[in-house]
């Protein structure tokens, strides 16, 4: 069970007693975010159920109305129910945020991996980021819409593809500093294979930077998402999303609030409860921080 | 080191060349028409398809790629489709309000998210940490312009201490540049502070927990001396990292934020030109871009030999 | 490094990122200028308003340039650069004469030539001018400040075409500039008229302002102003039309006196705005705005009349103007496609005001409609136009069509809409646009009643040879009954065919700091006769 300690610590840690999982049920922060997470997710799921209506429904005769018993959260600029389009919204900006965090991450950190530790890549890899850095994510997202149409995909791909070189610079950045501690040169030295190296020594040190990087990108997500679709480059208007939500109220934030204040709770939750996740995972992933605490 | 210099900056020319092309090829292939933008609502088809005709944007992708390819070996960026202005021009005047925002910006957050982050890491599980971790995620999901609109509001309208939008170059006064930059920097901050203050804290406890930390602590050496000299130095390379990411971010124009205070730089003028699809500006800034990507990039890289020695070139 | 060593190094890297920072600033002007600073609502960037349409150039055009004839409040068309003017009795042959002293700000005088290429550059690119280049045998000058203008048959609207009011206005360049290509841009440094202001060449920043000075030798005319009409007057020095692209911004500025004047302050701010005592809000473009539904005539399902009919009957304009607006200080029911309270402007062929669901559900069985899905373009970078397709999404929804609402910016929505191409080839169903009242005014000028089809007629392509035949009616009418009965007979048939749904009119009022006094109600923002204390 020490896979993920460096193996010149190995035996200084204890053998763990119960399984990763098991760790993980143990810490109060994984656990609290992963119930707040949970309880969201369910809301989604469950959205046509929970006292909603059809958050596409226009009364352009009730818009923007404070909340009240008709309407809970208010209404928006055309008269649709805020509640309904905040408990829907979850559907979409939670998928986002999570699937583009996730990809950015996988892809980021395996193409740091690669250039940090392949000498001779590093140069032609990391050049390709610079320049796929340059490209903004609007044009992207403006051009992949007219290869195929506005969908969550093309959103998706368009908001991702802008945070990998990001995302490979800081893995990058980090596999620089470990590839030269003595317990790597001496893995390297017994003749341990490269994949093993990445997988063992050099990848639980990127965890941390990473996970914070992850929330970042989560948070971010949900965001830009809602900047594409101001633009007409995102997920098309009429599905609700907290980022379109929180774009569209943006005109109409000094007289309704209210139009801004729901889904931007909702986002700051969220994200919350990813980081908090995020923390519990690295301090129980991390075996020198575990012994630690 | 040098040699390291010389080849990262020819490196360079290669990756223009490439953000060139892609960008050149998934501008034609998007769509919308600057001849149909050009001509205004009331235009005829007739009317477009003669325009069209006029600024050759008929003719073959290759061959309007060769044009362009062949106006930018001669040193020319070409003209605004709309307003005709050259695109140098256009870029080098939007540039000057991004990178003071840009400066004021990263220094600010540098020196309030760092400490933040080193204090929040060395009081790990307190009230302090708890509170700094807290507040930094309230900073990444606040949207940005509920945040300038709140301090436009509170210091601008209300206290009536600072203008509301608008953006001064230094040589007509200094005090007038920074009354203009101070709500912008504000806001802008937030979420770079929240972003580095919490990579700061992850990287500074990292290293705390490593032996020779321990062994510092061991030998009496003071706890500031701890934190600063030996983790925080260690700690440095994701640091870097993310303000370097930072940078780039800025450089490359936040959009939200120069609208919200009517600053006329880089992120408008691209948005702008997309929405617009003004071709020759387009292309011009992200060629622009791609090169500031690299050069800022080559310094996080060098950065990286000053903070950790052992990294080499 | 001693830290007082390590503080100037750090200054001194400071001031350079500042020097870099400052590159292209402005001098510094003298204070006791008069500079007006205004707010537009599509900022200039294509300035040449010949060559576009586009508001904005037709505005620029309105400070730089002026015009031969000007229409007033009333609708009649009023000399302004010209003298006299004289039809003979054949009603062929009209002879123009200049105003004396008129000169173009590089000091050269305004001649008949100018005049002429003038005219014909203008007369290749507007349609209204097109049409008045149809029945034109020759224009010819006499001298250098008179011209004539020979018609092949009698013309009712030569005044209204040399006074139209809004894109593309006929103004007068120098002959060097109009002899430019018409479809192409006259150059930056062309931007030389004889108008009441000069156009500042070094300070032109479409990404942050657009700056006028007054035009000292600018001769006004002695009659009040009205409209483009009348004495131009200018009171300030100085006009900088800055570009702020945040509608909350563009508010907190004005209310924060950091800019004088704004011509369309977000509606849901006026609020904000009324409670202000040092600001006015007041409706200036009496004529309003209108909202179009379009329908592409060339595929299924609109390619059938009935099913057209279906759409008209099942859409509430209350419920787009609600969505659009929101406030009914500032919206107004119209059904008349030449607006309401205008010459032409009549309710003749319009459904009833409410909605009948079931009649919309049985024409679309007329139609035989098979559940094709409709296409509809929602531009959603456009504040005032992305409230209208949802709900005419929701309306067509209610009566059982099958709809695909897809988001795209508008000027996505511009390169797609000119495509004829099958919805499924990347063609289109509908979309929504709106127009200012002025262009909208006459059958000759309204885009929405072109009947020409696939070649000659505007995005959505209705052909109709009736009503082509009763426009060409129309523009060959020399009296007014005559004109109106042609109107109502155009505008009758155009509703029978669903040409295109208005969805109503809107007023979008401007706001300013009561430091300004004179400012005119006019269907374009004029900035002369305005006075800043």
């Amino acid at each position: 069970m020490t896979v993920l300690a460096p193996s010149g610590e190995a035996l200084l840690a204890k053998p763990r007693r119960v399984g990763l999982f098991g760790q993980l049920r143990r810490n109060p922060a994984v656990i609290a975010g992963a119930v707040v997470l949970a309880v969201l997710v369910v809301v989604a799921a469950l959205a046509p159920w929970l006292h909603t209506v059809d958050p596409e429904f226009l009364k352009p005769r009730f818009r923007l109305r404070a909340p009240s018993a008709a309407y809970w959260f208010g209404s928006d600029a055309l008269g649709r129910d805020n509640y309904s389009r905040v408990v829907y919204g979850a559907r979409i900006s939670l998928f986002v945020g999570v699937t583009v965090a996730t990809l950015a991450l996988l892809l980021g950190t395996t193409i740091g991996l690669v250039a940090g530790y392949v000498r001779l890549l590093d140069a032609i890899v990391m050049r390709v980021m610079d320049g796929l850095m340059a490209i903004p994510g609007i044009l992207l997202a403006i051009a992949m819409i007219a290869l195929s149409k506005a969908s969550l995909t093309t959103v998706i791909v368009a908001i991702t593809i802008p945070e990998i070189p990001r995302v490979a610079r800081l893995v990058r950045g980090v596999v620089l500093t470990i590839r030269e501690e003595p317990y790597v040169e001496a893995a390297i030295a017994s003749g341990t294979r490269l994949p093993l190296i990445l997988w063992r020594h050099v990848l639980p040190n990127t965890i941390a930077p990473l996970i914070v990087q992850g929330t970042y990108i989560a948070a971010a997500a949900v965001l830009t998402e809602a900047i594409l679709s101001f633009l007409g480059a995102g997920v098309p208007t009429e599905i609700p999303t907290w980022g379109n939500m929180m774009a569209e109220g943006r005109r109409v934030f000094q007289i309704a609030p209210w139009t801004i204040f729901f889904p931007g709770v909702c986002l700051a939750v969220t994200v919350f409860a990813i980081n908090m996740m995020g923390d519990g995972l690295r301090d129980t992933l991390d075996p020198r921080l575990a012994k630690r605490l | 080191m040098a040699a390291f210099i010389l080849k990262r900056l020819l490196a360079t020319i290669p990756v223009m060349g490439m953000v060139a092309m892609v960008v050149f090829l998934i501008l034609r292939l998007s769509p919308g028409d600057p001849a149909a933008i050009l001509a205004g609502d009331a235009a005829t088809p007739e009317m477009i398809e003669q325009i069209r005709a006029n600024l050759g944007l008929d003719r073959p992708i290759l061959v309007q790629f060769g044009a362009w390819l062949w106006q930018l070996l001669q040193g020319d960026l070409g003209n605004s489709l709309l307003s005709l202005q050259p695109v140098s021009a256009t870029i080098g005047r939007c540039f000057g309000p991004t990178l003071s925002l840009a400066t004021t910006t990263i220094v600010f957050s540098v020196i309030v998210a760092v400490p933040l982050g080193v204090v929040a890491a060395w009081k790990h599980g307190t009230w302090i940490d708890r509170s700094v971790m807290g507040l930094s995620v309230v900073g990444f999901s606040v949207p940005v312009f509920v945040l300038g609109y709140g301090w436009i509001y509170a210091i601008a309208l209300w206290l009536r201490l600072l203008p509301v939008q608008g953006f001064v170059p230094i040589t007509e006064g200094i005090g007038l540049f920074l009354s203009h930059l101070v709500l912008p920097t504000l806001t802008l901050s937030v979420i770079f502070i929240a972003l580095i203050a919490r990579m700061t804290r992850a990287s500074v406890l990292e290293i705390l927990t490593e032996d020779y930390i321990r062994t510092a602590h061991a030998k009496g050496v003071s706890e500031r001396r701890v934190l600063v000299h030996h983790a925080l130095r260690n700690a440095a390379v994701p640091i870097v990292s993310v303000i370097g990411i930072g940078i780039a971010l800025l450089i490359g124009g936040v959009v939200v934020t120069e609208s919200v205070f009517n600053i006329p730089g880089l992120g408008r003028l691209t948005v702008d030109a997309v929405l617009a699809r003004d071709y020759p500006i387009i292309q011009g800034v992200i060629l622009v871009f791609s090169a500031a990507y690299v050069f800022i990039n080559l310094g996080i890289d060098l950065a990286y030999t000053v903070f950790d020695p052992r990294i080499r070139y | 490094m001693n830290s007082a060593q390590r503080l100037t190094r750090w200054t001194a890297a400071a001031a350079a990122v500042l020097a870099v920072a400052g590159v292209g600033a402005e001098p510094a002007r003298a204070q006791d200028q008069k500079t007006l600073k205004a707010v537009m609502t599509t900022p200039a960037r294509i300035i040449d308003p010949i060559f576009t349409t586009a508001y904005a150039a037709r505005n620029h055009g309105y400070m730089v340039f002026d015009t031969l004839f000007a229409l007033d409040e009333k609708f009649e068309p009023q000399p302004q650069m010209v003298k006299e003017w004289s039809l003979s009795p054949d009603q062929l042959t009209y002879t123009f004469t200049l105003r004396d002293g008129l000169k173009f700000h590089d000091g050269a005088p305004v001649t008949s030539e100018d005049c002429l290429a003038s005219i014909r550059r203008w007369g290749a690119n507007d349609g209204m001018g097109q049409k008045l280049m149809d029945f034109t045998k020759e224009m010819t000058a006499v001298n250098d400040k008179t011209f004539k203008l020979e018609l092949k048959e009698p013309y009712g609207l030569v005044l209204q075409s040399l006074g139209k009011p809004s894109s593309n206005v006929p103004f007068m360049m120098p002959k060097k500039a109009a002899k430019t290509d018409p479809k192409q841009q006259i150059a930056l440094a062309d931007h030389i008229g004889s108008g009441p202001f000069k156009f500042v060449l070094d300070e032109f920043k479409p990404d942050t302002k657009v700056v006028y000075v007054k035009n000292p030798d600018y001769i006004p005319r002695a009659e009040p102003p009205s409209w483009g009409a009348g004495a131009k007057i200018v009171k300030v020095d100085r006009v900088e039309q800055l570009n702020i692209t945040d509608a909350q911004t563009i508010t907190n500025a004005l209310i924060n006196g950091e800019i004088d004047f704004v011509e369309g302050p977000a509606i849901d701010h006026l609020p904000m705005l009324t409670k202000d005592a040092k600001i006015k809000v007041e409706i200036l473009k009496t004529l309003g705005s209108i909202g179009m539904v379009r329908l592409n005539h060339l595929h299924p399902p609109f390619d059938n009349v009935k099913i057209r009919q279906a759409v008209l009957h099942a859409v509430n304009q209350d419920d787009y103007l609600e969505a659009q607006i929101g406030n009914n200080e500032y919206f107004k029911r119209c059904a008349a496609m030449f607006i309401c309270g205008t010459p032409f402007g009549s309710d003749v062929g319009a459904p009833p005001a409410k909605p009948d669901l079931e009649l919309a559900k049985k024409l679309l069985k007329e139609g035989g409609y098979d559940g094709t899905t409709v296409v509809v373009m929602q531009p959603t970078d456009i504040g005032i136009l992305a409230p209208l397709a949802p709900v005419t999404v929701q309306a067509m929804r209610a009566i059982g069509m099958k709809v695909d609402m897809q988001s795209m910016d508008w000027q996505t929505l511009v390169g797609r809409r000119a495509k004829q191409e099958p919805p499924a080839q990347g063609g289109w169903n509908m979309f929504h646009t709106t127009w200012v009242a002025a262009d909208m005014v006459t059958p000759v000028q309204n885009l929405g009643v072109n009947g020409r089809g696939k070649t000659g007629g505007w995005f959505g392509w209705p052909e109709d040879k009736e009503v082509e035949a009763l426009r060409d009616e129309f523009a060959r009418a020399t009296d007014v009954a005559k004109q109106k009965k042609l109107a109502d007979a155009i505008q009758k048939k155009a509703y029978e065919d669903v040409m295109w749904i208005p969805t109503g009119v809107y007023y979008e009022p401007s706001a300013w700091r009561t430091n300004l006094a004179g400012v005119l109600k006019s269907p374009f923002p004029a900035f002369w006769n305005i006075d800043k204390r």
